[in-house]
């Protein structure tokens, strides 16, 4: 059920739940993927077998073209910059360079007639490596006499953040009791089902390169591309086509696109990779590799008053370009403290590089490792406190905004308290509490969690800046067009790939200038076509894109009305825009926007230099960033003989400020939650002990199918941001935020009997097996020894 | 993730299959039924046979027939084919129970019964089958036909007795009398991927004790068998919890575990006690 | 090897190598880049096609296996401006983010209902665990086939 309510019946745009413009194309098999482009030359890439060493030589067959490091000369290494937390710069090149990092880094590329050959050719390509010693556990990585990733990063260490509040000692030594979580996170693939790829065409007329890639961030792909090569980035368009999911993966810059458009400039033809599903798994960027140790010092009243985190994320062999590798550590310092009020805090959060691959944003980026470990602290500190877990929220979540937080962040409205009331009575806890003691007597683990969070979205810029990023994105420009025919076209520097981007800012153009969807074209991914902007990712897009495009199209709505009251001889304010024409309020007199806009160029001569030729009006952008909420619940049944768990039923109460269309947001939530059940119970990239990966195909790494997915429930409140003009706060995270905290909460609720912990995800049957079978070890124990079992 | 080339033969007949078989086998010929194994195995280039002799031609091979006594599957017959029952008796329920828990529907329309058997995953819900049920194997080549039993067919992790130029043309399973129960059960972590233990069980009630119990096992081992200790535990007994878990604990002893990423020693026992108490409570 | 592919009703004449997969042909041969591919060892289901009335996985079957047959695809699902139930009800039901996994959904839900019209509800959630999808949470898939599964039985 979704409490809709009124949503989706309102009588203006926003607010409805409209079909999507996007579909029919995609809905037909005309969607257009960057791997669909025909090309002449096709790339296939060696790889590293290993995951450390030294490359010595690279042994290609004869007569076939094989490009290594030797033939990029002159190419500069990715190297992107943090100007803080003593961050080491340390840079990756296109193809390895002399060491190998990781298993699956790119070594060479070989250039074939198809995919089949160039297969065939990199069979036969015999790498050279002196291998030694790989450092792949953060951890150890950490330990004195590590293997050394990079000379520039002595210890392993790329970057530490550190804080600690004025009166965080003194608070912590009074506190009445201290609760610890030592949390893991094991390493995750964000798995879009349309693997990366590109395709890199060099027009002979002009010099140019088209490089049309799956990449979230296209202006930027071209920025750095063009950096990396030195060449004008007037002769490189990048367009992202269809994409085929992103979630993080594809926003960070693929080194392979680099060799791609190197290629297309040295052979002067088109090139194309289309990267396989082992390539994606292994090399394609992973995410979440962190442990946490976090304290938290309750009063008395088991209010939380001081919180303490070791963070160290494990962030790979590279450092992500254009976030860096600071972005899960950092990103897991300053927001560590979630949704509780809590006003002393200390942190010591580590990037550590090892000999794994690179590790980029992955939907929620650190939020659903930091919720989980908060999350469990809360329900570990009210069993200490002997009291329920629901009411240790309730006594600790934030209720007084704007909000300013330990690490001094400004919280605008939200429901922390009230999503928790509303998650807590879809569910009937005493209902549920009664049925899980009858199932327990049958030997049956019924359990529930709940997970409440807030989700920092629509970063600006001095939220990144914040970090010390050289490059702080943060703002989006959107310029919207009305064209003497009177459609409109409204072109963003974000770059939506499944968000329904498209549908949602032309629900917002419509009603700005009084017209109607269909009207509407939305541009994007193409940076011929678009402004310069930062693409989609981090729930900023309906935020930061939605905004600017307000802006622009009220400015267009305003130039409408000046016409609309020069031709109708009518007072401004006496216009309405609405239906597709403007009107004289009261009276039956009115012009069709196609006629204004069709004025708006051909007519000026009438408007006497008062108004300017033409309908195109820019809108920028750059919110301070706004906080969305929820609240998860979660009820599991566990099978305490084989740890297996099925999450029965998955309840939300999300607030994420004005809904522009409900039954995308609705979509939006599902594929978050999906994900995070997926973190929670299923995904996991293992490496061995030579730093080789053991999942590799998707037998192996197990994205969860329609069967482990329950069905999921939404209920809404809609608190209106004042920290964003169209009043909407981001949505494309939550998701995936609280779900692995609350089925964790309600694993561990469910085995409470048992007394075992799970404070790790994934949280796998073989792990839960482990905890339940030393549990019945030591009882089994206890028994013998006469002390009483649990 | 492109197969490597080969050369492709299509014959028409079971002579001409195994002429050209015995042919290209040495060369690395391989049979290629289905393709829902060989295929994938190809993509990743862990197999670039030289040639594939391609069966899905050859007539008569797509029979599923029962003679009152014994059902025979011939080794075009697809996974699909049992999705109803194939013969009016306990076996054509059985397998249509069973075949459920093989992969997917689509992949389930083109997997053959036989190129299960031959390819010999541990974890194969067929190999049990044949294994619990020890069914005959028919291997054919041009040197003449070999009747293999289950209990002497599989020889390892993906590991047969055929020899190369043998191709398996039928499995012949006993039907089973009126009043056998039967029950399956299998863990995964998720739906439609290879079981990580399975069992199969079946027997008879005489004067109300277990009689003729077959306790097969999957999964677990380097190939699915009977585990004769678990049996043990149930002949001569009343079917009931106590008998049950008696038996489960009896084959999780007897195993030699195969240990993976996602599955150590200890944890593949877990399974092994589960799914055999498991699928014999179904069968009550 | 020259062989004939019979997509949608058209016959493709086209020379391939035996090794060629029947997802690359269509794709690549054909130009029929609605089949999309995901994955190559058969676990995503993104390539889904129906090949003589059967739902399969087109990256697990070489092009020269299909030589004759019929294969239908996601282009020919529409007649002319109309879509067919399922495509309708993708879209009515939000049934699709990307759009990359939803061909082979289609041709999945497709093909198995056009077998078993009446598969009960278990059952179609069973047959929809069969392909993946990363964006949706499966909650408006399994809403828009059992819809379209209705409007399916009623033509
Ligand atoms: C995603 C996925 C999930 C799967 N899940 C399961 C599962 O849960 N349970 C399960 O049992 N299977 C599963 N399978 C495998 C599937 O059942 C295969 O169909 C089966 O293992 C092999 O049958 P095939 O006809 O496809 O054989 P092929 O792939 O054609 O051949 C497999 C091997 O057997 C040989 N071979 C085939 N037929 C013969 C013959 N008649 N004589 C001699 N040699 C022969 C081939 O040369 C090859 O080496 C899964 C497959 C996929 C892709
Ligand atoms: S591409 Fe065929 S199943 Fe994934
Ligand atoms: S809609 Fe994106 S994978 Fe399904």
């Amino acid at each position: 059920m979704s409490a809709h309510g009124t949503r989706g019946s309102g009588t203006t745009w926003v607010g409805r739940a409209i079909r999507r413009l996007e579909d029919p194309a995609l809905i037909t098999g005309k969607g257009r993927f960057t791997a669909d482009l025909p090309a002449i030359h096709w790339v296939r890439f060696v790889r590293s077998t290993v995951a450390a060493g030294k490359l010595t030589k690279v042994h290609a067959p004869k007569g076939a073209m094989v490009i290594t490091a030797a033939d990029l000369k002159g190419v500069k290494k990715i190297t992107p910059m943090l100007h803080k937390f003593n961050y080491r710069p340390v840079g990756q090149p296109a193809l390895a360079d002399g060491m190998v990092r990781f298993t699956g880094e790119p070594v060479a590329a070989v250039v074939a007639a198809s995919e089949e050959e160039a297969e065939d050719i990199a069979d036969q390509v015999e790498l050279s490596i002196d291998e030694t010693t790989p450092v792949t556990d953060a951890r150890r990585a950490l330990e004195a006499g590590a293997p050394q990733v990079h000379a520039e990063a002595p210890g392993n260490v790329i970057l530490e953040g550190k804080v600690k509040t004025p009166d965080f000692d003194t608070v912590w030594n009074g506190a009445h009791k201290i609760v610890k979580v030592e949390a893991r996170s094991r390493r995750q693939n964000a798995t879009p089902m349309e693997p990366r790829g590109a395709h890199a065409s060099y027009d002979v007329s002009t010099g140019r390169v088209t490089l049309t890639c799956t990449t979230q961030m296209p202006h930027l792909t071209r920025t750095a591309i063009c950096d990396v090569l030195a060449f004008p980035e007037s002769d490189l368009r990048v367009i992202a086509p269809d994409v085929g999911g992103g979630f993080g993966q594809k926003m960070s810059l693929a080194s392979e696109y680099v060799v791609l458009v190197w290629l297309a400039r040295k052979l002067k033809s088109s090139v194309a990779w289309t990267e396989d599903r082992r390539e994606n798994l292994i090399a394609g960027f992973h995410s979440r590799d962190q442990h946490i140790t976090l304290e938290g010092a309750f009063d008395r009243q088991s209010k939380l008053v001081a919180l303490k985190a070791d963070i160290v994320s494990n962030v790979g062999a590279y450092s992500c370009f254009p976030t860096t590798c600071g972005v899960e550590p950092l990103m897991a310092m300053a927001e560590m403290p979630g949704p509780y009020d809590v006003q002393q805090y200390a942190c010591l959060a580590r990037g550590v590089i090892t000999n794994t691959c690179t590790m980029a944003p992955y939907r929620g980026v650190s939020r659903p490792v930091i919720t989980f470990t908060l999350e469990r602290l809360m329900d570990k500190a009210a069993r200490a406190f002997a009291i329920d877990p629901i009411d240790i929220r309730r006594r600790n979540l934030i209720d007084k905004f704007p909000y300013k937080s330990a690490m001094g962040l400004e919280y605008d409205d939200a429901t922390y308290k009230e999503t928790l009331e509303m998650a807590v009575e879809a569910v009937d806890v005493p209902a549920f509490r009664a049925r899980q003691k009858e199932a327990r007597a049958k030997g049956r683990y019924l359990g529930i969690g709940f997970a409440t969070f807030s989700e920092r979205t629509g970063y600006g810029s001095p939220a990144f800046a914040a970090r010390g990023m050289e490059i702080t994105p943060g703002w989006e420009t959107v310029i919207v067009s009305v064209d003497p025919s009177g459609f409109v076209e409204a072109r963003i520097g974000s770059s939506p790939h499944g968000q329904g981007l498209r549908t949602t800012l032309a629900q917002i153009i419509a009603d700005a200038i009084g017209t109607t969807p269909e009207m509407i074209k939305v541009v994007h991914g193409d940076t011929d076509r678009a402004p310069y902007g930062w693409g989609t990712f981090a729930s900023r897009s309906l935020v930061i894109s939605g905004g600017a495009t307000l802006i622009a199209a009220r400015k267009v709505r305003a130039k409408l009305i000046k016409i609309a009251s020069h031709m109708l001889e009518a007072a401004p304010d006496d216009i309405v825009l609405a239906d597709g024409s403007a009107k004289v309020a009261g009276t039956d007199r009115a012009i069709p926007i196609a006629k204004l806009a069709r004025e708006a160029y051909t007519q000026t001569h009438r408007f006497k230099g008062e108004i300017e030729p033409g309908l195109t009006e820019t809108g920028h952008y750059d919110p301070p960033g706004t906080f969305s909420n929820a609240c998860h619940d979660a009820i599991v049944d566990v099978d305490a003989e084989t740890g297996h768990v099925k999450v029965e039923r998955f309840v939300v109460a999300e607030d994420a400020g004005l809904i522009i269309n409900p039954m995308i947001a609705d979509g939006q939530v599902h594929g978050g939650i999906a994900q995070g059940i997926g973190n929670a119970l299923l995904e996991e990239i293992i490496y061995d002990d030579n730093g080789g990966i053991l999942t590799a195909t998707l037998a192996d790494y197990l994205p969860p199918t329609a069967h482990e997915i329950p069905p999921i429930e939404l209920h809404h409140i809609e608190t209106p941001s004042p920290n964003s003009i169209t009043k909407a706060k981001g949505l494309g995270e939550g998701g995936c935020i609280g779900a692995p905290a609350a089925v964790v909460n309600a694993i561990n609720d469910a085995l409470s009997p048992f007394g075992v912990e799970i404070e790790e995800i994934p949280a796998t049957p073989q792990r839960i097996r482990a905890a339940l079978r030393s549990a019945e070890k030591h009882s089994a124990h206890s028994r013998a020894s006469g002390n009483p079992g649990p | 993730m492109k197969p490597a080339p080969f050369v492709r033969h299509v014959p028409k007949t079971l002579d001409e299959a195994l002429k050209i078989l015995a042919d290209v086998a040495p060369q690395d010929g391989r049979v290629l039924a289905g393709g829902q194994s060989l295929v994938p195995i190809m993509a990743f280039r862990l197999a670039k046979p030289a040639h594939l002799v391609d069966i899905n031609e050859v007539v008569g091979l797509d029979k599923v027939i029962s003679d009152g006594t014994t059902l025979t599957i011939g080794a075009r017959v697809r996974h699909a084919a049992f999705h109803k029952s194939v013969v009016d008796n306990p076996l054509g329920q059985l397998l249509s129970a069973v075949v459920r828990h093989i992969a997917h529907y689509p992949i389930r329309m083109r997997g053959t019964f036989c190129g299960s058997l031959a390819h010999a995953d541990p974890a194969s819900e067929w190999c049990l089958v044949v294994a619990t049920l020890d069914a005959t194997l028919v291997a054919k080549s041009t040197r003449g036909e070999r009747l293999i039993a289950a209990k002497d067919f599989f020889a390892g992790i993906m590991s047969t007795a055929l020899a190369e130029d043998e191709l398996l043309a039928e499995a012949r399973l006993p039907l089973l009398a009126s009043d056998v129960r039967f029950g399956f059960n299998e863990f995964n972590r998720r739906a439609g991927d290879f079981a990580m233990a399975a069992s199969l069980v079946t027997y008879r009630l005489n004067a109300g004790k277990i009689a003729e119990a077959r306790v097969g096992l999957g999964g677990a081992e380097s190939f699915p068998r009977r585990i004769v200790e678990a049996e043990a535990a149930l002949n001569g007994k009343t079917p009931g919890d106590t008998v049950f878990r008696a038996a489960a604990e009896a084959a999780a002893k007897a195993i030699d575990p195969l240990e993976d990423h996602q599955t150590n020693a200890e944890y593949r026992r877990d399974l092994v006690r589960a799914v055999v108490r498991r699928a014999l409570e179904q069968s009550a | 090897m020259d062989i004939t592919l019979t997509i949608n009703g058209r016959d493709h004449a086209i020379a391939v190598e035996p090794r060629r997969t029947l997802a690359d042909a269509i794709r690549e041969d054909c130009g029929q880049t609605g089949t999309h591919i995901g994955c190559e060892h058969g676990i995503c289901g993104a390539c889904t096609i129906i090949v003589d009335g059967e739902p399969i996985r087109s990256c697990l079957m070489f092009a020269v296996q299909a030589n004759g047959k019929k294969i239908r695809t996601v282009e020919g699902l529409a007649n002319g401006d109309k879509l067919h139930p399922m495509q309708q009800a993708f879209m009515d039901h939000h049934g699709l983010q990307c759009g990359f996994c939803t061909p082979g959904f289609l041709m999945l839900a497709i093909g198995v209902l056009e077998r078993e019209p009446n598969i009960s509800d278990d059952g179609l959630l069973d047959v929809l665990s069969s392909n993946l999808c990363r964006c949706t949470g499966y909650q408006n898939i399994i809403k828009a086939v059992r819809a379209a599964a209705k409007d399916m039985r009623k033509e």
